[in-house]
């Protein structure tokens, strides 16, 4: 494996056996941007410098033999809604373009402690609100296996970076779908963790109830490594959970004995292409061949997952993105009559039309006359959801299904029609809602050659569980290793 | 026909914490350096979040209880919103269908001659945080407001009363009562013009009519009330102008939505306010950022047990136990709770509360305004001048001579002052009474002796010739109790 | 339910969300929202009486920090994103 298409793990045994440095690394890293970013568009804005700073200072430090953090001299490339000092945080907005935030977020203090090399941030729909990153106001990120077809989203960025070979690791976050749906659809392990699991301090809000931060990578190995990096409490989340974080690498490779897989059957009926069904069900085949026993689960809920997710997202965000309004930070419009005005023309102008869709949707479920009848029918209806889950995970250890209906669309092809978009959310809103984990591991290759993902979903906080079962899988099959040419 | 006047009061109270309620910056009051006491959180930067403050809360329940509400056991955080610029989230956080305190009450008097007294209805009290500060241009040439965050994020409690209130006084009343009650628990220091105290009043009328119905008139909400005789000028205004505007328009409740006015102190008038009001949809809803908070029974004892006596209660209590006046009990309490303690701590000392409240509400009192101190720094501690009036209590000293020691002891350094230093200034200045009648009875033999005409004055029955002897006599002996000099010159003379 | 929205509905859900629209946007945003509401009733065939509602992905309750004193931003620092400042204030056009 080259530096470009190596694991964080195989690089950094490299780089202990001075075989290769974070420098070299890093710098290939760069390289390999700057050759096939013009045809990517996975970065908003690269720190190259400052890259190849931290990496030659990993460099003198391992040399010296002085106490190195988890992923000393690893390139990370963050989603460009994670705020880090010193580079701008746009969230892919007109609105945000100049902003640079005066700190770090909490995860980004995490990698910084853990000597990891922030090389840039990746691009996104805006504010996270979509799933082809077409949404972005700056640029569309295309699949690396397909550059005709969207790498998916809103992190797909962050998902076509790892896929690429620009960096080993990248973060993105999830809201409903928005890390495991690029990872599928760019044929890379990307993980949503429980609700809590990861502070969101630094994470610019969506929708705070269901927002998380996970990992991108290359296998379920370094996916566990990057997420015990920045697992944990945080004193200024407080939705952040007081929890241990295990080591989620020590047990990895141990198989679980007895696993019970649940599968969902009545979701498999509509929309869902063929060779979807077909990567799920050999996927299923694969956990019975390694003893696992495959149990039928009900979710009578899973049907209205979408509708309470945009009902409870969108208010979410319309309230979050009120703060935009050019007075603090951000756009002023250049052109007002007042100061109503002002807000109005400013917020006109710089959010795109998804965005603007969201705020004017949530805005009116959470207006006088409709809260109870949309964002309090929502909250009860959310509740049904996670208490199917409750009862699924009395019966089965694991979850199994498809992460999306289909592999990854063409770019333009679903851009006019936002409902049609919205349902292809169907597998993935349901652990945001419920604040479940879940994984997208690679399960398979369409008849057109793009990657699909296996979505494992797991109990709140048991994303050892989750992860060990992911790597059961993925020891038994090669889909991981394949690269995009 | 004729009409009674129904007033609500909405009172923000700034709560003493060190910080702010959801982010570490300072609550200080520091409008001379905009912008400095400021963070992520209450910039309400992308991606900050906020993280309760627990003495904020702890605070917001001394005052729920205080004021006799019930404290749910559980209570939670929702968005209000709306824009503005002294509001950097376009939210406040705030509480709004579970609020941690309601149904209580606060007694106050409404009448000083009968002592009449009344209950007003506390609907709820809840926290929020405050916005920062905009500041307009005067001029009116329309330049760019400014906007300082200082302030932004600052915990309040808002206390609402029902609409019980009757008159522009009762709510001033009530007012005062209630910012003597904050400040005794120790919560706030309820600094009006720092605005650590804000008050907003509803008020309407209801309209007699001659037929036996009632009508009321539409709700106003007078804002910016922020002294006690703004909160009264500004209501006994409002009552006159909607008085007339009735008779005028005849419009009632139902015909015109509550109306927002600004008292403009300057002007002594009210304002029609427009602005961020408009068609309020505050579109409240919980905050997912912040979880809810639940309280035992055992954490509302503990609280309640760190109550202090409220002032109501314990201006009674002096009343009865010292046998003060209800005057003398009122200034006592509303000095505040360090000022109550000290002068409890006297009376107990010299055995003689009305003696010692005289001390303290004037000679103490005087000294405190001139000097513009704190109780808690005066240096004559409570024991010291409990000694000093024990001496008068047992007429060991004059009273006259009691205020020389007390001029000595207010000039004295505060580390040289003991118990002890009572007694020796007494003996220095020699103002110890003589109990010695033999040399009393000498110096009033020779006085008389060397008397006459006065003698004889008072022997034809001018009462007065005998003040002019007491001095005499005084003078020789120093320390001389009055009273039994006069006695002993009429002894003689008679 | 409706399943398209009025122009008026429309107007008044920009003005509350301060967005200013243009024509198209608010003809298409009609549509769109109208399609999304009809989809979203759904949830009307679903009884949820007494059902608690849910706000928190997780359970929890009583977080609280200390108060204790953190260190505030450098002046330059919280004006630094503002689109208008005196150096001392932040700026906005006159609110009267
Ligand atoms: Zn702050």
């Amino acid at each position: 494996m080259s530096n470009t298409s190596a694991t964080a793990s195989e690089l950094l045994a490299k780089m202990n056996s001075g075989e290769v440095s974070s420098e070299e690394i890093t710098a290939a890293c760069l390289e390999e941007i700057a050759r096939r970013d013009n045809s990517i568009n996975a970065f908003l804005s690269l720190q190259a410098e400052t890259a190849l700073e931290t990496a030659r200072e990993v460099d003198r430090k391992r040399k010296a033999g002085e106490p190195l953090g988890k992923l000393a001299g690893i390139p990370v490339a963050l989603k460009d809604n994670i705020c880090a000092k010193g580079a701008t945080t746009t969230c892919a907005s007109k609105m945000l373009e100049a902003f640079t935030p005066p700190y770090d977020a909490h995860i980004v203090e995490q990698l910084r402690a853990a000597d990891a090399v922030l090389i840039g941030k990746t691009n996104l729909d805006e504010f996270a609100m979509g799933s082809s990153t077409e949404n972005s106001a700056f640029k569309t990120t295309a699949n690396p296996w397909n550059t005709k077809c969207a790498a998916g989203g809103s992190s797909g960025g962050s998902a076509a970076a790892v896929a690429a070979g620009f960096a080993p690791l990248s973060l993105g976050s999830d809201t409903g779908g928005s890390i495991r749906q690029p990872a599928s659809f760019c044929g890379v392990v990307g993980l949503k963790p429980t609700y809590g699991r990861v502070s969101r301090y630094g994470l610019v809000a969506f929708a705070s109830s269901l927002d998380q931060i996970g990992p991108f990578a290359r296998d379920v190995t370094d996916a566990a490594l990057l997420l015990e990096t920045i697992a944990g409490k945080d004193q200024r989340d407080t939705t952040s959970l007081d929890a241990d974080v295990p080591s989620y690498t020590k047990n990895l490779e141990q198989p679980l004995e007895n696993l019970k897989v649940g599968y969902i059957e009545h979701l498999h009926a509509e929309g869902l292409h063929e060779d979807v069904k077909a990567a799920t069900q050999q996927a299923l085949e694969v956990y019975k061949s390694l003893g696992a026993e495959l149990i039928p689960v009900e979710l009578p809920h899973a049907k209205y997952c979408v509708a309470t997710y945009y009902i409870i997202a969108p208010s979410e965000a319309s309230s979050n993105l009120a703060r935009y309004d050019g007075v603090h930070y951000g756009y002023r419009a250049k052109q007002f009559d007042n100061m109503i005005d002002m807000y109005a023309a400013s917020r006109g102008e710089a959010f795109g039309d998804e965005v603007k869709r969201r705020i004017m949707l949530g805005t009116y479920a959470l207006s006088s006359g409709y809260y109870d009848a949309y964002y309090l029918k929502a909250l009860k209806v959310r509740r049904l959801i996670r208490n199917d889950f409750e009862q699924a995970f009395q019966k089965v250890d694991i979850i199994a299904s498809p992460v999306t209906p289909t592999p990854a669309f063409e770019i333009g092809e679903l851009v006019d029609d936002p409902l049609a978009m919205y349902l292809a959310d169907i597998f993935t809103t349901s652990a945001n809602l419920s604040g479940i984990p879940g994984v997208s591991v690679p399960a398979g290759m369409s008849q057109n050659k793009l990657p699909i993902g296996l979505q494992l979903l797991a109990p709140p906080l048991e994303e050892e569980r989750l992860l060990r079962a992911a790597r059961m899988f993925e020891r038994e099959t090669d889909w991981h290793r394949q690269r995009p040419e | 026909m004729d009409y009674t006047v129904i007033i609500g009061l909405e009172v923000h109270v700034q709560l003493q914490t060190r910080t702010k309620l959801f982010c570490g910056c300072s609550t200080r009051f520091n409008p001379d350096h905009p912008n400095t006491q400021t963070c992520p959180v209450c910039l309400g930067l992308p991606g900050a979040l906020p993280v309760l403050n627990r003495e904020a809360f702890h605070l917001g329940m001394k005052t729920g209880l205080a004021i006799n509400c019930e404290i749910p056991s559980f209570t939670k955080w929702d968005r209000k919103q709306y824009y503005y610029p002294d509001l950097p989230k376009a939210y406040q956080i705030s509480q709004y269908d579970l609020p941690m305190s309601q149904n209580g009450w606060l007694e106050i008097e409404i009448d000083p001659e009968t002592r009449e007294t009344k209950k007003v209805g506390i609907i709820r009290a809840h926290l929020e945080e405050d916005a920062g500060k905009n500041s307009h241009d005067e001029s009116g040439r329309g330049h760019d407001s400014k906007v300082d965050l200082n302030r932004c994020g600052t915990p309040l409690v808002e206390i609402v009363s029902e609409p019980d209130l009757r008159s522009a006084q009762e709510a001033r009343k009530y007012l005062e009562e209630l910012k003597l009650l904050l400040t005794y628990i120790d919560v706030s220091d309820c600094n009006m013009q720092e605005g650590s105290l804000r008050c907003d009043a509803n008020v309407n009328l209801h309209i007699h009519q001659e037929n036996g119905e009632t009508i009321p008139t539409p709700i106003v909400e007078i804002k910016n009330l922020n002294s006690f005789r703004g909160v009264e000028q500004a209501i006994e205004f409002e009552v006159k102008r909607q008085w007339e505007a009735w008779q005028e328009t005849k419009l009632s409740l139902h015909d015109v939505p509550k109306e927002t006015r600004g008292w403009d102190a300057d002007r002594g008038i009210t304002l029609e306010q427009r602005g961020k009001e408009e068609a309020a949809d505050y579109r409240y809803f919980p905050d997912p950022d912040l979880a809810p908070v639940t309280v035992t029974d055992a954490e509302r004892e503990k609280v309640s047990s760190e109550l202090c006596e409220r002032p109501a209660l314990r201006r009674n209590r002096l009343e009865s136990e010292y046998e003060l006046s209800a005057y003398d009990a009122a200034v006592i309490i509303d000095q505040g709770l360090a000022f109550a303690d000290y002068f409890e701590q006297v009376a107990k000392g010299c055995q003689n509360g009305k003696q010692a409240a005289n001390w303290v509400t004037q000679d103490v009192l005087r000294e405190l305004k001139e000097k513009g101190l704190e109780i808690s720094s005066f240096t004559i501690k409570p024991e010291i001048l409990a000694a000093l009036l024990e001496k008068v209590e047992r007429s060991e000293i004059t009273t006259k001579s009691a205020r020389t020691v007390f001029q000595e002891l207010i000039n004295s350094e505060e580390s040289e002052l003991n118990a002890a230093s009572v007694q020796s200034i007494i003996e220095d200045k020699g103002l110890a009474m003589v109990s010695d009648t033999g040399a009393l009875e000498a110096a009033v033999q020779a006085v008389v002796a060397k008397n006459e005409k006065a003698v004889a004055d008072f022997q034809s029955g001018k009462q007065a010739a005998v003040g002019a002897l007491i001095g005499q006599v005084m003078r020789e002996v120093k320390g001389a109790d009055p009273k039994v000099v006069r006695e002993l010159l009429i002894e003689k003379m008679s | 339910m409706s399943t398209q929205l009025t122009q008026d509905e429309v107007l008044k859900v920009a003005s509350l969300s301060r967005l200013k629209l243009s024509e198209t946007e608010v003809t298409a945003l009609g549509e769109q929202m109208g399609s999304v509401l009809k989809y979203i009733a759904m949830l009307d065939e679903l009884d949820t009486t007494d059902i608690e509602p849910m706000a928190h992905a997780i359970e929890i309750s009583n977080v609280f920090r200390d108060d204790q004193l953190q260190e505030s931003l450098p002046r330059e620092q919280a004006l630094s994103n503002a689109p208008q400042t005196d150096g001392k204030y932040f700026l906005v056009p006159a609110i009267l």
